[in-house]
Parts: C-alpha cells; sequence; structure tokens
C-alpha cells in the first residue's frame, strides 16, 4: 500500500520530471498514449427500433449508459498505461477488474447495436440467415424451440447481465451454443465468436417494459439482424470484432 | 435462515410462518406441513419518499418486484422440500441458487422498507446513541460515512446492494457490497441496506444514479437501524 502511494505521488509529480531530466532521461508523458476508445455511431436512428424498444431507451443507453463504459475504460486505460510505465505492479493489478467490466460494456453494446435492426428492415428476416438457421434446426430442432430455450435463458439470469447466440469450436466440430454472462463479461473465450446478444440489465428495457422483461425478451425477436448474425456466423471472431477497432 | 437476523417486528411479520397448511407434495403418500413467505405490509404510502423516491417506483417495487421474489421463493422452497423428501440431493443442490436469490430477495427487500421513512415519521434524521458512537469511530462523522457509502454504491458493477453491518463478533460496523440478491448472512448481520438495481431508481433517476444515491438519505430511517444492533 505504502509503495502504491509513492508511486502515485511521483508519477504525477512535476519532482519526477525534474529529477529524470538530472539524470538525463527525460520522461515525456505526452509519449505515454493509451488506447482511446470512442462511441461507435448507430447505424439506425434512436427511434428506429419502435414499438420494440423506445427511442427514449436507446438514447440513454447508447448516449448515456454506453458512453460512460466508454469514458471509465479509456480513463482506467490511461491510468494503466502510466503504471506500466512507472513499473507500478500493484496498480496495474487494481485497475484489472475496472477494465475488465468497462472493456466488456464496450464491447458488448457495440456488438448488440449492430446485431439489431430496424424490424421493416429485409435484414431482421431470418431467411437473411440462411446458413445460421440451417444450423439452429440442426442444432435445436427448429426456430421455435431455439427461441424457447434462448428465451429461458435469458430470463434465468439473475441479476445484470447478458443473453449470447455463440459459434465455438469443439475439436473439429464448430457448434452453436447459448450462453449468459453476468454482469459486463464479454464473450471473448477462445474459439468463441458471438453471433448475437440480449442486454438483459434492466435499463435495457425498464422504461418501456417495467417488471415485464418476459415482453421485452418476446419483442425483440422483431429486431435481431439476422444479416449481421450470418456474417458473424461465416466469419472469425476478429471479424465479429471488427466494429471495435473502428471506434478507437 | 438464522432467526437472530431479522430482529423487527415487521420484517418478522413479512417472513413469519402464517398458519401452517398442510401441502400436498408430488410424491404420493408423503404431506409436508410448511409455511410460506408473504409479502409484508409497507408501514406508509407509496407516495409517501416522494421526492427522493417516486410513489411509481414504489408501488412496482413492493408489487411486483418483491412480490415476484416471495412467490418464486415459495415455489423453490416447495421444490427443495420434495426434493429431500425423495432424498434427491442433486436437486436439492440445483435448486440452492435460486432458493438464495429468491430468499434473498425477499429478505432484503423486507429489511429496506424498513430502514425506509417518510421525512414526516422521521425519515432522514440522523443517527443517535451507540449506532452513531460506532458510525463515527469507523468513519468520522455522519457525512463521510455517506460519502463512503454512495461510493460503495455507485462501484457495484452490476446489480446489488451495500449494506451497513455489524461484525457479529467484534461489533464493529463496516460497509459492504453485495452482488445481486445475495443476503447479509454469516459473520455479519444487516444494520442498512440500500437497492443498488437499476429498477430502484430508473424510472425517476434513469442514468443518473448518483443522485438517487444523494437523495435516499432524506429518507433513511436511522431508528429501525439503531434496532438491528446487536
Ligand atoms: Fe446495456
Ligand atoms: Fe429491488
Amino acid at each position: 500500500m505504502w509503495g502504491t502511494s509513492i508511486s502515485l505521488f511521483l508519477l504525477f509529480s512535476p519532482l519526477q520530471v525534474i529529477a529524470s531530466e538530472q539524470a538525463q532521461q527525460p520522461f515525456d508523458f505526452g509519449e505515454m498514449s493509451a488506447p482511446n476508445y470512442s462511441l461507435p455511431p448507430l447505424p439506425y436512428a434512436y427511434d428506429a427500433l419502435e414499438p420494440y424498444i423506445s427511442a427514449q431507451i436507446m438514447e440513454l443507453h447508447h448516449g448515456k449508459h454506453h458512453q460512460t463504459y466508454i469514458t471509465n475504460l479509456n480513463a482506467a486505460l490511461k491510468t494503466q498505461t502510466e503504471a506500466v510505465h512507472t513499473s507500478d505492479i500493484t496498480t496495474q493489478v487494481s485497475l484489472q477488474q475496472g477494465i475488465r467490466f468497462n472493456a466488456g460494456g464496450h464491447i458488448n453494446h457495440s456488438l448488440f447495436w449492430q446485431n439489431l435492426s430496424p424490424a421493416s428492415s429485409p435484414d431482421a428476416k431470418t431467411s437473411a440467415a440462411p446458413k445460421l438457421v440451417q444450423q439452429i434446426k440442426a442444432t435445436w430442432g427448429d426456430e421455435d424451440k431455439f427461441r424457447e430455450a434462448f428465451k429461458a435463458s435469458l430470463l434465468g439470469i439473475q441479476g445484470s447481465g447478458w443473453g449470447w447466440l455463440i459459434r465455438v469450436q469443439v475439436g473439429q466440430e464448430s457448434r452453436l451454443a447459448i450462453v449468459t454472462t453476468k454482469d459486463q463479461d464479454p464473450v471473448v473465450g477462445k474459439g468463441e465468436v458471438p453471433i448475437f446478444g440480449v442486454d438483459m440489465w434492466e435499463h435495457a428495457y425498464y422504461l418501456q417494459y417495467l417488471n415485464g422483461k418476459a415482453a421485452y425478451v418476446e419483442n425483440i425477436w422483431n429486431v435481431i439482424n439476422w444479416k449481421t448474425a450470418e456474417e458473424r456466423f461465416v466469419g472469425t471472431q476478429a471479424d465479429a470484432f471488427k466494429i471495435l477497432k473502428a471506434s478507437m | 435462515m438464522s432467526s437472530t437476523l431479522l430482529r423487527t417486528s415487521a420484517v418478522r411479520s413479512g417472513l413469519r410462518v402464517s398458519a401452517p397448511k398442510a401441502a400436498r407434495a408430488g410424491l404420493a403418500g408423503t404431506t409436508f406441513i410448511r409455511g410460506k413467505a408473504t409479502l409484508p405490509d409497507l408501514a406508509y404510502d407509496y407516495g409517501a419518499l416522494e421526492p427522493a423516491i417516486s410513489g411509481q417506483i414504489m408501488e412496482l417495487h413492493h408489487s411486483k418486484h418483491h412480490q415476484t421474489y416471495v412467490t418464486s421463493f415459495n415455489t423453490f422452497s416447495e421444490q427443495i422440500a420434495e426434493a429431500a423428501a425423495t432424498s434427491n440431493i442433486q436437486q436439492q443442490i440445483a435448486l440452492q441458487p435460486l432458493i438464495n436469490f429468491h430468499g434473498g430477495g425477499h429478505v432484503n427487500h423486507s429489511l429496506f422498507w424498513e430502514n425506509l421513512a417518510p421525512k414526516s415519521q422521521g425519515g432522514g434524521e440522523p443517527p443517535k446513541g451507540e449506532l452513531a458512537g460506532k458510525i463515527n469511530d469507523a468513519y468520522g462523522s455522519l457525512e463521510k460515512f455517506q460519502g463512503e457509502f454512495n461510493k460503495a454504491l455507485a462501484g457495484i458493477q452490476g446489480s446489488g446492494w451495500a449494506w451497513l453491518v455489524q461484525d457479529n463478533v467484534t461489533k464493529d460496523v463496516v460497509i459492504k457490497t453485495y452482488a445481486n440478491q445475495d443476503p447479509v448472512i454469516g459473520q455479519f448481520r444487516p444494520i442498512l441496506g440500500i437497492d443498488a438495481w437499476e429498477h430502484a431508481y430508473y424510472l425517476q433517476y434513469q442514468n443518473r444514479k448518483a443522485e438517487y444515491f444523494k437523495a435516499i438519505w432524506d429518507v433513511i430511517n436511522w431508528k429501525a437501524a439503531e434496532k438491528r444492533l446487536a
């Protein structure tokens, strides 16, 4: 603890710069650049998912909640970069949980916006995902059974979290699976590709659905972007996360 | 559940065993005698905590969210009793997280309603006596304590609660956060809890949860908290 506060003191103290200059090793804080993420724009208008998700929810969810994850992530990454430069390992370790949470929030929401679509779009029809639907049928029997299983998983989440349809590599085989994750834990495991996710935090539906989360889960099928889902299904893990690279 | 955990009468009435009635179990020839958890009445009107907490939030929170925990807890209690009666250990283990979640939701909300009060019934009046002393010893002042408590609330990653708890051995008080509906049990006893789930504030405060954490101190019932001290 003492070591940590000493390091932080030096980190933010002009004395550190002077001391470095005296040692003829100028320490340029300007060169310590941490990655800086920015809010990816929505691929549709805030009211484009009405009546299934209200414009008010979308505006708060994207403009406030997602932005807050990014703001907190950037701050934590900046502190981490500084801690790496000063070999302050205790600070680096203490930042891990916050980075996981806020980076997870950024990853999850970035994927989520892309895997939603206005209901009137052809992308919102399962016909936009022929290969994926074929494997869904092979896995669950038919689309309805898959939806029932997905719904049951979503409604079984205790607290905040997400439900995902993922593609997972098991040995030689590429399988589909429904997984739920708590809080903002992202789906980033080896061999796992997120296909589409549904945000089950209360902020995702409460203003419109109140305690009726089952209705939210029913209605969200109207605005799933099956075209994006198909692209993620046939693509690589890196393809699925390309939106994150674009928002740096 | 330890009966000493819930000391105050209103909470006890919420969790009390209503007139035991025989419930027919799934297994032929076996009958369970058990009591059901029931939703406790609030000691104030839904609108009585305004402007800190809106009447709409209170009504949904109490009559829908809390009721769902009560209903689900009763359902899973019945199932676990059946599993015990048939010596189905796997099923008993499988049901334990559901008992923890829904039972915790019932216990937490029952304690929460009690540790809130309208200003006209003493809401927001600072603690006195032994509890005030313990808070001052640990945190320096009530204001500093509230600052630390609000920091703990803001730091919850996901759904959960912040509690002022008392260590059953040392008798010291300390702020702790609990995920989801994990109840305050074991080493600690609950003194004062604040619900940090989004349903507790979202209709009124949306993403501005810090405003909710600030406002709720106006309706904290410190008398109820004092009574929970061991
Ligand atoms: Fe969200
Ligand atoms: Fe609650």
